[in-house]
């Protein structure tokens, strides 16, 4: 350890001729390096303290009834995995989690859209989808299964559901925040109404609308989830279920790992999916900052 | 075309009847936009606001007319009018003799603000008004690439405006300005926040663009020195309420060297003159 630390002291100042041509540029980005990985290992540590603690704990302190046990998790979740349990479950949840989601943005964005630009029939609607709003889509669930039945498909509509006013909701603030000067400047131009909804409308209320898909994610994993808790006998959610009950808290951790898994990835999917549609973006946020 | 009535009505209104050969009245030139004592009140929260008053102005065909006068003093609203983004109170703003209706599609507006779109580059951005158009893709790039060199903004293409320094900004809102080549050019204070020796090749652009493509021009201001030395005319305004103090036909010649006028004498003593002129209205603004 000592050793590593002391190296790069003593090898700076010997080639320090050569390196002062090196732009600052390029220290301050070895720099920022070097926080990166410490940053990095700080979490490690954190990881391996926190498990550590948890697998002494267990058993000892605390029964593991309540608790579990991490080495016990990490076997379940093992067995799960090498016998594609894992995978099966995860991949219905995901299913469901993802068209749900697929299907409520598309129905979100056109309804923000529409009536972003539709100032009256806003207006009409409003009291509607308030209510609407602030219904919560869990209590949907007992109706959802007596019209579409247990099956995966009142899970994508319960998912959609949730997912529609987060992203409609964003849709439709990105939509009427776009400046009016804009607009006023492309009808100088010539613009007709479909111009200025594809080349100014749109593409300025697209912030907003990743906004609300970027919220979106955890809510449809709750949806997902939480449809399967109710009614069904496959998905991440009826895993937690059956686990807890027969009172195998280990396989209930090991769902939840799992279900956390699944929300990293879709986080960064979406995450992924915003770069590529804003490229824009990317080059203001590299860009030296200037107040 | 009226010739020779059209003749007379633009003597008569010169102020400065010793312009003979250099100033715009050499060519007289058919009104383009005409204020006939327009008026505009805004309603805001705090009570009515008279931006201008009793303005009656007639720009001719291929002049460049500056407005100058304090911040505030309803410049920007005869702009707004004359591309019928919103009507008088009073009065009537008439494009080629017809009421100007909303979104006056014959003038190419150049705000303070770029309103260049941030999702697009630069070539996307100059396209915009040739997409709207409806000009085959090939034939739209080369005509951009033609307006990005004329603007000198070659080898940006791909950049992002947020990438760009003010200047090249204002460029590039010139470029898509020019892109879809309206009769008449309104500016609105186009290089305000730029430095000055970039402003001044900007104003040379500009007047080098507007005489060789025989723009019309309304070009606001809030800098006297800016006003002279661009103008074929300069319109001279009052503090709020503006009404119209003064107008000057600009004593120099339609190819002028815009970097040496610092040392022409005509140029000087108008400039100087005016300030005279709008100096009171500096004073009662400190109130």
């Amino acid at each position: 350890m000592a050793d590593t630390t002391q190296r790069p002291s003593t090898t700076l100042p010997a080639g320090g001729s050569v390196v002062a041509a090196t732009s600052k540029a390029e220290q301050r980005r070895l720099a920022e390096r070097r926080r990166r990985q410490k940053i990095w290992l700080a979490r490690a540590l954190l990881l391996i303290g926190i498990v550590s603690l948890w697998q002494f704990s267990a058993g000892r302190l605390v029964s593991d009834f309540f608790i579990g046990r991490p080495s016990e998790i990490a076997e379940t979740l093992y067995i799960w995995a090498a016998s594609g349990k894992l995978f099966f479950h995860a991949g219905i949840t995901s299913i469901e989690a993802l068209l749900g989601f697929l299907l409520g943005s598309a129905i979100g964005m056109t309804f923000g859209v529409v009536l972003g630009r539709a100032q009256t029939l806003a207006d009409v609607l409003d009291p509607f989808i308030m209510m609407f709003y602030s219904l919560p889509k869990i209590a949907l669930a007992p109706m959802f299964i007596l019209w579409f039945g247990i099956g995966i498909d009142m899970k994508i509509y319960l998912t959609a559901t949730i997912v529609f006013f987060l992203v409609f909701l964003n849709t439709y603030s990105g939509v009427r925040a776009v400046s009016r000067e804009q607009i006023a400047i492309m009808r100088l131009m010539g613009a007709s109404e479909s111009d200025i909804l594809r080349k100014v409308v749109i593409p300025s209320a697209i912030t907003w609308v990743f906004n609300g898909l970027r919220l979106s994610v955890p809510y449809a994993l709750i949806g997902a989830i939480v449809g399967e808790l109710i009614a069904s006998n496959k998905g991440l959610g009826y895993l937690l279920a059956d686990a807890s009950g027969q009172f195998d808290t280990s396989g209930m951790f090991a769902a939840l790992i799992a279900i956390m898994m699944l929300a990293l990835l879709l986080n960064f999917a979406v995450k992924w999916f915003e770069k590529r549609a804003m490229p824009w973006k990317t080059v203001e946020d590299k860009r030296e900052m200037s107040i | 075309m009226v010739p020779t009535t059209a003749t007379v009505a633009a003597s008569a209104e010169s102020e400065t009847a010793d312009g003979a050969g250099i100033g715009p009245a050499s060519a007289p030139a058919p009104t383009l936009i005409s204020y006939e004592e327009v008026g505009k009140t805004f309603e805001t929260l705090q009570g009515d606001v008279v931006a201008v008053r009793d303005i009656t102005l007639d720009v001719r065909e291929g002049e460049f007319v500056t407005l100058v006068g304090p911040s505030g003093c309803g410049k920007s609203t005869l702009l707004n009018m004359a591309a019928g983004l919103f009507e008088p109170t009073t009065g009537t703003v008439r494009y080629r003799g017809s009421v100007v209706a909303p979104y006056n599609q014959r003038v190419g507006y150049m705000t303070q603000n770029d309103h260049l779109l941030p999702w697009r580059d630069v070539m996307g951005n100059v396209i915009v008004p040739l997409e709207i158009r409806g000009l085959p893709k090939g034939e739209a790039r080369d005509r951009v690439e033609e307006l990005l060199a004329t603007v000198g903004l070659k080898g940006f293409e791909k950049s992002y405006p947020s990438q760009l320094s003010g200047g090249m900004r204002k460029r590039c809102a010139l470029a898509r300005l020019l892109a879809y080549d309206p009769e008449a050019l309104l500016m609105d204070e186009p290089f305000g926040a730029l430095d000055a020796q970039l402003r001044l090749k900007m104003q040379i652009e500009i007047r080098r663009l507007a005489m060789s493509l025989g723009k019309t021009t309304v070009f606001v201001t809030h800098d006297l020195d800016e006003a002279v030395s661009l103008a074929d005319r300069c319109v001279v305004f009052t503090h709020r309420p503006g009404t119209i103090a003064r107008v000057v036909d600009v004593p120099l010649p339609r190819e002028r060297d815009l970097l040496g006028l610092r040392h022409n004498a005509a140029y000087r003593d108008l400039t100087a003159e005016l300030w005279d002129l709008l100096s009171p209205d500096l004073e009662r603004m400190e109130d």
